[in-house]
């Protein structure tokens, strides 16, 4: 397994272990030899990580109250 | 009543969502046709799903015309919906269904921009052209918070749409593979793949920001 392999096709099953125990023996080979994709692998949870906190982080908007009479005013009809 | 259950000031769209058991109350009077009780579902989960639209759509208008759309879709859909899952859950997927159709409704670019630019190269043998560098510890903690929000959205934006999307549906508003499939009309199979071609380009994104120096 090289780094192209690595990263382009198993970093994703590897984070999310999906890999066959073949696939994530080979895959933690790879990583022992090579400092650059260790850096890759956390840069690419770290990633992941970033984009679910951004969901979770994100505070309720203020939302325009002519927008709420707007649809209480449908609805009551 | 109701209000009294969930709030009866629940005028403030930034307030905490309620627990089960206040959301199997409003639901309650929401089925039993209480008007009230929907005005307090819309002036309680609003602002969330707001933020929800102004993600998936760069363009206030059409956030605010999906969410428009999203309420008024939940107030007809009430009488079909059992509680098989949470409300706030179930308004969460109307609001990216409504997303979504705004979305197609707005696209017009026949082409997209490539995402190869930004996905990592390789050398003949297989190793990676650019050795990656770490980042900082905990980049979270680098930056301010919203900085770094701000950083990660704008860097998200710059993703090509098809990428861009999935990106945000899977990784952001955690829907799964299969939903995600089924709301963009692909394949689970093409979803991992555009999910990890735009995990990598992210990251190469934000790699000029997060990595640390060279000493």
């Amino acid at each position: 397994m090289d780094c192209r392999e690595v990263i382009e096709q198993f970093l994703m099953d590897y984070v999310s272990r999906a890999l066959s125990p073949e696939q994530e023996a080979a895959f933690d080979l790879h990583l022992a030899q090579c400092p650059s994709c260790v850096n890759y692998l956390r840069s690419y949870q770290e990633t992941v990580r970033l984009g679910g906190s951004l969901g979770a982080a994100t505070p309720a908007d203020e939302v325009p109250e002519s927008l709420v009479q707007a649809v209480l005013a449908v609805t009551r009809q | 009543m109701i209000r009294d259950a969930v709030s009866a000031t629940a005028r403030n769209s930034r307030r905490p969502l309620p627990e089960p058991e206040e959301e199997r109350r409003l639901l309650e009077s929401l089925r039993a046709g209480e008007h009230a009780a929907f005005e307090t579902l819309v002036r309680t989960y609003s602002g969330r799903l707001l933020a929800v639209t102004r993600r998936l759509l760069r363009d206030e208008e059409d956030a605010r015309d999906a969410l428009q759309e999203a309420l008024l879709s939940a107030f007809r859909s009430l009488a079909g919906f059992q509680g098989e899952a949470r409300l706030s859950t179930w308004l969460h997927r109307i609001a990216v269904n409504c997303a979504l159709m705004k979305m197609r409704a707005r696209r017009c670019r026949p082409q997209e921009d490539p995402i190869d630019d930004l996905l990592p190269t390789f050398l003949p043998d297989g190793h990676v052209e650019r050795g990656a560098v770490p980042w900082r510890e905990g980049a979270d903690m680098m930056l301010e918070r919203t900085e770094l929000c701000g950083l990660v959205r704008g860097c998200i934006d710059r993703l090509p749409e098809s990428y861009r999307t999935v990106l945000l549906l899977r990784d952001v508003e955690e829907l799964d593979t299969e939903e995600t499939a089924r709301l963009l009309g692909i394949t689970p199979n093409n979803v991992k793949i555009r999910l990890h071609r735009a995990r990598l380009a992210l990251r190469g994104l934000l790699d000029p920001h997060l990595r640390q120096e060279r000493v």
